[in-house]
């Protein structure tokens, strides 16, 4: 049963690794940066929700519809200004601009909110509260709740680039950016939707990890990052679903390795995400474009 | 460059010299040019640069309402990089293009294509992760009032309507290039750049694609079209407009030019004669 256990909250943290992972995917495949800030960026939208809800009071879930605009906003500018400066140099130089910025936010992190680690509180019963199947599996609320939103989020994402005329002009964009700008299209305006998009959801993620877990000005790189890295690359790039897959494969690798021993729970992950690199380097799901 | 043209020189002037007659035939007596009036896209002594090497050199014309001008040369004669230039791909070095009396040499390409200079890009170029109909909604997500639109698309090709929910890559390569012209027309262009679009494709294919020409100028279009087959291009053109090594070695109607200067132009021999002097001058 504890092995049960494991696995269902493996499935349900993987929601958490996907809304980590779809925008870095997204980024990727569009506009072919790697953003090695994205995980700070995460990281950015915690501090600023809990600096939000500490000076405002409001409730935490409103402080979400404040501040994933605020950062799909600010996707948008660093998009339009930093990373096409660095894209309209080389595809290199966004490695190095994005590297960057993650050094730049984590310092900055470290300056003025030091190095100890701060939990979005919620008071709600939602986040602490859990249910119990049986004597041996217990689910957070939370996680339940995260993964809802994730599956909400890449169903939405889904129906955006498939259906909408902004998501044709992305697929269309990340296909062949000369040609969408043969058919009228400003593809530096597509970019920054598509970095709009990537900082809103993985927002989300960062503070839906701040209230599920802690934060530190460093957990953008040694944590989140690296697990979206991990989730694209056992999904399989480009695959928005594969996101999810990824990430609940990864989840999962990682309760299974808690439950041997729990100082294996981040080396478990690991190891199926360099199984996947060596076995299956295309991911699980090989191309099935965002749509 | 001009080492390539030699080793297939024999096979392939005589295929230039019986293209420009049996040009010559069709178009006896008629092809006057209509040099009244303002032209509607104009290019002044363009020189474009890629990296060290001079890709056009002084390259000047002048696309008239209604025409169907077509740039012929070899292989590397620079005339793709004309095209692209003049819907804002490259930078010149200098001189300038001018659109409907504008300026348009620093407008984007984007703009361009806004504007009404629209390209159907050589090797068709599709979005090959959408379907039929999804390209052709890009075509037409920024388009410009006109008479083109999707439905007018699939009335004149029935088949794309039956297939237009496939992706692209399983058309076949005649079926993407129409494709390709039916997203660049329903941009609603008043200049309709066409970069080789014989290219990879079999002859009865190309001549069925150039067919379609007459119906797409009766909607009041302007072409300027790149070939490199020069029959095809003699065939349907207006005027023509030789290009060799960068530089313009022929202007004319075909009517008004022999397959001898044709031939003469595009490989640049000098032993059959001078060619007619570069420029827009006849």
């Amino acid at each position: 049963m504890a092995w049960v256990n494991a696995i269902i909250q493996g499935v349900l943290v993987g929601g958490l690794y996907a809304l980590f992972a779809c925008g870095l995917s997204l980024m990727f495949g569009v506009m072919k940066v790697v953003n090695l800030a994205h995980g700070d960026l995460a990281v950015v939208a915690g501090y600023i929700a809990i600096g939000v809800i500490t000076v405002t009071h409001i409730p935490v879930l409103l402080s979400f519809v404040i501040v994933v605009p605020l950062m799909a906003v600010l996707g948008y500018v660093l998009q339009r200004t930093i990373l096409q400066g660095a894209l309209d140099r080389s595809v290199l130089a966004t490695l190095m601009v994005t590297f960057g910025l993650s050094v730049v936010i984590e310092n900055g992190l470290l300056q003025f909110f030091t190095a100890n680690s701060r939990a979005i509180g919620t008071g709600l019963s939602l986040v602490s509260g859990s249910f119990s199947i049986g004597s041996q599996i217990q689910i957070g609320y939370l996680l339940v709740v995260v993964f809802a939103v994730a599956v909400i989020v890449l169903l939405g994402l889904q129906y955006f680039l498939s259906a909408s005329r902004y998501g044709r002009l992305i697929r269309a964009v990340a296909d062949d950016r000369e040609a969408a700008q043969l058919a009228g299209a400003d593809y530096r305006h597509v970019f920054g939707i598509a970095a709009a998009i990537a900082f809103g959801t993985v927002a989300l993620g960062g503070i839906a990890y701040g209230m599920y877990s802690q934060l530190q000005p460093t957990t953008g790189t040694d944590t989140i990052l690296l697990f979206a890295f991990a989730a694209v690359v056992i999904g399989g790039l480009g695959s928005l679903w594969g996101t999810l897959l990824g990430g609940v494969v990864l989840g999962v690798a990682q309760q299974i390795g808690a439950q041997i021993s729990i100082s294996d729970e981040t080396l478990a992950g690991f190891i199926v995400f360099l199984a996947v690199l060596v076995l299956r380097p295309q991911g699980l799901i090989s191309r099935g474009a965002p749509s | 460059m001009g080492r390539r043209v030699e080793i297939g020189a024999t096979r392939e002037r005589a295929a230039v010299k019986g293209a420009g007659e049996g040009g010559m035939g069709r178009r006896a007596g008629g092809g006057e040019r209509p040099d009244s009036g303002t032209p509607l896209l104009e290019v002044h002594d363009l020189v474009v640069h890629h990296g060290q090497l001079r890709a056009l050199d002084a390259i000047s014309l002048r696309v008239f309402p209604g025409e169907v001008y077509a740039i012929i040369g070899a292989n590397g004669a620079g005339k793709s990089t004309l095209l692209r230039t003049i819907a804002g791909l490259h930078s010149p070095t200098t001189g300038a293009v001018f659109f409907d009396g504008q300026d348009v040499t620093r407008v984007r390409p984007e703009r361009r294509a806004t504007r009404g200079i629209v390209m159907v890009p050589e090797g068709r170029r599709l979005f090959e992760s959408l379907s039929v109909e999804e390209n052709l909604k890009v075509g037409a997500t920024y388009s410009r009032q006109g008479p083109w639109t999707i439905e007018r698309v699939y009335e004149m090709f029935g088949w794309m309507r039956e297939r237009r929910n496939q992706p692209t890559a399983q058309l076949s390569g005649g079926e993407q290039q129409t494709v390709a012209i039916g997203r660049a027309l329903v941009a609603n262009p008043r200049v309709l750049l066409l970069d080789e679009l014989s290219l990879g494709l079999a002859p009865v294919v190309v001549q069925r694609i150039y067919g379609m020409l007459p119906q797409i100028l009766a909607t009041g279009l302007t072409v300027l079209l790149v070939e490199q087959d020069v029959s095809q291009a003699l065939r349907v053109a207006s005027h023509i407009h030789c290009l060799l090594e960068g530089r313009t070695t022929l202007v004319g109607t075909p009517a008004g030019i022999s397959a001898d200067q044709v031939e003469a132009a595009y490989f640049g021999l000098a032993d059959t004669g001078p060619a007619s002097p570069p420029g827009e001058g006849e």
